[in-house]
C-alpha cells in the first residue's frame, strides 16, 4: 500500500523554482489498477518517481508497505527498487547490446539469483509475453512491440508488488497499444499487482479501475 | 551477469574499445622498447666497467694523480738515456733498445698498508690491491758517422729541444735512422686472489691464470686482445723492463668484444720490484658484505683514507663515455620523457573516452538503476570494461614492444664505451692503440737523447686511453617488463575506469524517465 502524505517536489530550473507536485495526499491500496493522466509537464512523471523510489520528495512522506521511500537511503532505496518495483518505460530503454534474455536477466542480477536460475526464470518471463522464439536477439532486431514486451518480461521477473508504466503504449500503434495493455491488465489480474500507468490515452486510461488527474502538481479524482 | 554485459559492450561498441586499447598499446609498447634498451644500455655499460673492474666489484680506491708542473724535471726521469757505449753495432748500424717500467701517469702509487686499513673496514667483504704500469720501450736503429759522432756522442737527458749538437744538421741529420716507441699496460695484482680485482670479470682463453704459487716469479698473464695483435702467445715470452716473463695464459673479457683492464697482467710484488715502486700499490677493488651498503661503505671509505678518491659502481658508470653514454643519456632523458608523455597522453584518451562513453550511457545506466542496480554494480561494470580494455591494450603493446626488441636486436646497433678517465682508475681498458702512435714519434738527433716529458707522455696516455671498448647493444626482454607493462594497462584502465565510474554513480535514477529515443 503507497500512502503519500503532503509530498511536495521542487526543482530548482536555471531561471524558477519549478513545483512539480504540489502537496499531494494520496493512498493507493495493493492490487489497485490506477491510470493517472493530465497535461504535458503536469507532474505525471515526478509522481511515479516518488512511487517508484527513484527519488525523494522536497518534503512530505512516501511509504509503501512498511518502508518510508521519503527518508531512506540511495542504496536502500535502490534495494527496494531490485524487489518489489517493476518498471516499463514509454521508450522501452533496453540495454542494445544486451540480448532479449540478458536484457531480462539485468533485473535479477542484483537480486543474487545463480546464473542458471537467472536464464530459467528470464525464458520463462519471455515465454510468459510471447517471445518464446526471439531469446537470443538484440533489441534492434525487434519491433517496437515486442521491445516492450521485453520490457514487461524484465519489470515481472522478480515478481514485484508494485508495476509503475510510464506512458508504455506512447510509441506504439493502435493495435500494439491493445496488445501490450491486454498484456499488462493480463498478469495484473493474475499476479494481484499494483499497477499504475501514466497515460495520455483515454482509451487506455478507461481500462482502469481508478484514474487520478494531474494539472500543475495537483491531483484529483477523476 | 558482469562477464556477459562486459563482453557484449566490448564487442558491440567495438570502436571505443579499439581506440582505447590502441591508445594504451601504442604508450605500452613504447614503455616497453624504452626499458628494454635502457636495460640493454646499462648492461653494456656494466659489461664495459665489469671488463675493467671485475665483477664482484662495489668500489675502487685510487689516489688523484697530482698534475705534472710545466717543464716538470721529472721529463729526466722519464728520458731514455743512451750512452756511447750502449747499443750493439753491426755492419755500421748502432742498435739501440731501452724498456722502462713505470706507473701509469695518471695514477699516484700509494702506500701497500692502505689496503690493510681498507680490509679493517667493516661491511668490506673482500679487497685486493693493484699496481698500474706502463712499459715504455724505445728502440731505434743509428746509422754510424765519420769520426766523433759515434764516439763522442754525449748523453742527453731530459725533455730537451731537438739538438744543436748534432754535427750533421738538415734533413738527412737523422738519415738511415729508425726509431720505434713501444708501450703496453702492465698490471701488477695479487696472483691469489680473484674473488675480487680486475680478474674476477675475465673468460679464461688459453693456458692458466695466476695463482698463489705465481708470487715472486716472472709469469705473465696477457689479454688476448693484445697478445693477438702483438703475436704473443702462451708458452712465448714478453721483455718488461728488460727482464724476460713466460707467458702463461691469456685472457679475454666476459663480456663481448670488451679489452680487459690491462695488457698484461703480473704478480704485484714482481712489479713492485721492477718498477721500483716496492711497498706500493696504485688501486684498491674492494668488494662490499651488502650491495644495500655500497654508498654507507663509501662514506666510511672516505672517511678512513683521507685523501684517496673512493668510488663506487655507480660513479664508475658515470665515467664510461663514447656512444654510450650518448645512448644511455638518450635513453634516460627522451626516451623516459616520451614514454611519459605517450602513456599520459594514452591515459587522457582512456579517459575521455570512458567519461564520454557514460554520458552516452546516461540512459541505460539510469535504467539500471532504476530497476535496482546498485551504484556499486554500475561502477564495477564501468571499471570492469576499462580495465579490460586497457589489458587488451597490454596484450596488444605487449606484442608491440616484443616487435621492437626484436627489431633492435636485429639492427644490434654497437655502442663505443671508454670506462678509462682522468682521475679515475688509470690504465684501464687500455689497447695496443697506443703503441703505434710511437712510430711517428722524431728523433731529436743521433746519438742524442729522446726526451720525453711527463707532460707530452699525456699525449701518449690520451691516445690509448681513448682507444675504446665496442659492445653490441643487446635489448633484453624480461619478466619485469611484462609485468610493468600489465601493471601500467590496469593502471591505466583503472584510472579511466574511477573517472567513467566517478560519472556512472552521479546519474539519477530518474534519468531513465527522460529524453526518449
Ligand atoms: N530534473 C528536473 N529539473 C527541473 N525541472 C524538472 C525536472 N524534471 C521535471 N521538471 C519539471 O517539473 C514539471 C513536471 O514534470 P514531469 O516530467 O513530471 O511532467 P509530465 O507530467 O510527466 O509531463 P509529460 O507528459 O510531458 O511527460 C515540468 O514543468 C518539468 O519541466
Ligand atoms: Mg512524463
Amino acid at each position: 500500500m503507497y500512502q503519500l502524505t503532503n509530498v511536495t517536489k521542487t526543482y530548482n530550473a536555471t531561471k524558477r523554482k519549478v513545483t512539480a507536485l504540489d502537496d499531494v495526499t494520496l493512498t493507493i491500496q495493493d492490487g489497485e489498477m490506477v491510470a493517472i493522466q493530465g497535461p504535458t509537464g503536469g507532474g505525471k512523471s515526478t509522481l511515479l518517481q516518488m512511487l517508484g523510489a527513484l527519488d525523494r520528495p522536497t518534503s512530505g512522506d512516501v511509504t509503501l508497505g512498511a518502508s518510508m521511500l521519503s527518508k531512506l537511503g540511495d542504496h536502500k532505496l535502490a534495494e527496494i527498487r531490485a524487489k518489489e518495483i517493476g518498471f516499463v518505460f514509454q521508450g522501452f530503454n533496453l540495454i542494445p547490446t544486451l540480448t532479449a534474455e540478458e536484457n531480462v536477466e539485468t533485473a535479477l542480477a542484483p537480486l543474487g539469483v545463480s546464473g542458471s536460475e537467472r536464464r530459467t526464470r528470464a525464458r520463462d518471463a519471455l515465454a510468459s509475453v510471447g517471445l518464446s522464439d526471439r531469446f537470443t536477439h538484440l533489441p534492434a532486431e525487434l519491433s517496437g512491440g515486442q521491445q516492450q514486451r521485453v520490457a514487461i518480461a524484465r519489470a515481472l521477473v522478480k515478481r514485484p508488488e508494485v508495476l509503475l508504466a510510464d506512458e508504455p503504449t506512447g510509441s506504439l500503434d493502435e493495435e500494439t497499444r491493445d496488445e501490450i495493455m491486454e498484456l499488462l491488465e493480463g498478469f495484473w489480474r493474475e499476479q494481484g499487482l499494483t499497477l499504475i500507468i501514466v497515460t495520455h490515452d483515454t482509451a487506455v486510461a478507461r481500462r482502469a479501475g481508478r484514474r487520478l488527474h494531474i494539472k500543475a502538481g495537483k491531483v484529483r479524482e477523476v | 551477469m558482469f562477464g556477459t554485459y562486459l563482453r557484449r559492450e566490448l564487442l558491440n561498441r567495438r570502436k571505443q574499445t579499439i581506440i582505447i586499447s590502441i591508445g594504451m598499446a601504442l604508450a605500452i609498447g613504447l614503455v616497453i622498447l624504452v626499458n628494454s634498451f635502457s636495460a640493454g644500455v646499462q648492461n653494456a655499460q656494466a659489461s664495459v666497467l665489469q671488463s675493467v673492474y671485475g665483477v664482484g666489484t662495489d668500489i675502487t680506491i685510487s689516489q688523484a694523480a697530482t698534475p705534472p708542473t710545466a717543464g716538470a724535471t721529472g721529463g729526466g726521469q722519464q728520458g731514455f738515456a743512451f750512452g756511447s757505449g750502449d747499443g750493439a753495432s753491426t755492419g755500421g748500424t748502432t742498435n739501440l733498445s731501452q724498456s722502462r717500467l713505470t706507473s701509469t701517469p695518471t695514477q699516484t702509487v700509494f702506500d701497500a698498508t692502505q689496503l690493510a686499513t681498507v680490509q679493517a673496514v667493516s661491511g668490506v667483504a673482500a679487497a685486493t690491491g693493484t699496481l698500474s704500469l706502463e712499459n715504455v720501450t724505445f728502440s731505434g736503429q743509428i746509422p754510424q758517422r765519420g769520426t766523433g759522432a759515434s764516439g763522442t756522442g754525449g748523453t742527453r737527458t731530459g725533455g730537451a729541444a731537438p739538438s744543436t749538437a748534432a754535427p750533421t744538421g738538415g734533413a738527412d741529420g737523422a738519415g738511415g735512422s729508425a726509431f720505434n716507441l713501444n708501450r703496453f699496460s702492465v698490471l701488477g695484482l695479487d696472483p691469489s686472489g680473484d674473488s675480487v680485482g680486475p680478474l674476477s670479470a675475465v673468460t679464461l682463453a688459453d693456458g692458466r691464470l695466476l695463482s698463489a704459487a705465481d708470487a715472486g716469479t716472472d709469469n705473465a698473464v696477457l689479454d688476448a686482445n693484445y697478445a693477438t695483435s702483438a703475436s704473443l702467445a702462451t708458452g712465448g715470452t714478453i721483455a718488461i723492463a728488460g727482464t724476460t716473463f713466460t707467458i702463461v695464459g691469456t685472457v679475454s673479457s666476459s663480456g663481448s668484444d670488451s679489452a680487459t683492464a690491462a695488457n698484461v697482467y703480473i704478480p704485484l710484488d714482481v712489479a713492485q720490484t721492477l718498477s721500483t715502486n716496492t711497498g706500493k700499490i696504485s688501486n684498491i677493488y674492494v668488494q662490499a658484505s651488502s650491495s644495500s651498503a655500497v654508498d654507507q661503505l663509501q662514506t666510511t671509505l672516505k672517511a678512513a683514507l683521507p685523501t684517496a678518491t673512493v668510488d663506487t659502481q655507480a660513479d664508475l658508470a658515470a665515467t664510461v663515455s663514447g656512444s654510450l653514454s650518448t645512448a644511455s643519456t638518450l635513453v634516460s632523458n627522451l626516451g623516459t620523457w616520451l614514454s611519459i608523455l605517450v602513456l599520459a597522453a594514452a591515459f587522457l584518451i582512456a579517459i575521455l573516452f570512458t567519461i564520454s562513453g557514460v554520458t552516452r550511457r546516461t540512459r541505460e545506466f539510469g535504467t539500471l538503476k532504476a530497476i535496482g542496480w546498485s551504484n556499486r554494480r554500475i561502477v564495477g561494470q564501468v571499471a570492469g570494461e576499462s580495465v579490460v580494455q586497457g589489458l587488451i591494450g597490454g596484450v596488444i603493446g605487449i606484442a608491440v614492444g616484443i616487435a621492437g626488441i626484436v627489431v633492435v636486436n636485429i639492427i644490434s646497433p654497437t655502442l663505443s664505451g671508454s670506462a678509462s678517465t682522468a682521475g679515475g682508475v688509470g690504465g684501464a681498458a687500455r689497447r695496443a692503440a697506443g703503441a703505434a702512435a710511437g712510430g711517428g714519434t722524431t728523433p731529436g738527433g743521433e746519438g742524442g737523447g729522446f726526451g720525453q716529458r711527463a707532460a707530452g707522455g699525456g699525449g701518449f696516455g690520451a691516445a690509448a686511453q681513448q682507444a675504446a671498448t665496442t659492445v653490441t647493444l643487446h635489448a633484453p626482454f624480461t619478466i619485469e617488463i611484462v609485468l610493468i607493462a600489465v601493471g601500467l594497462a590496469i593502471l591505466g584502465g583503472l584510472l579511466a575506469g574511477a573517472f567513467g565510474g566517478w560519472r556512472a554513480a552521479r546519474l539519477r535514477p530518474a534519468e531513465a524517465l527522460r529524453s526518449v529515443g
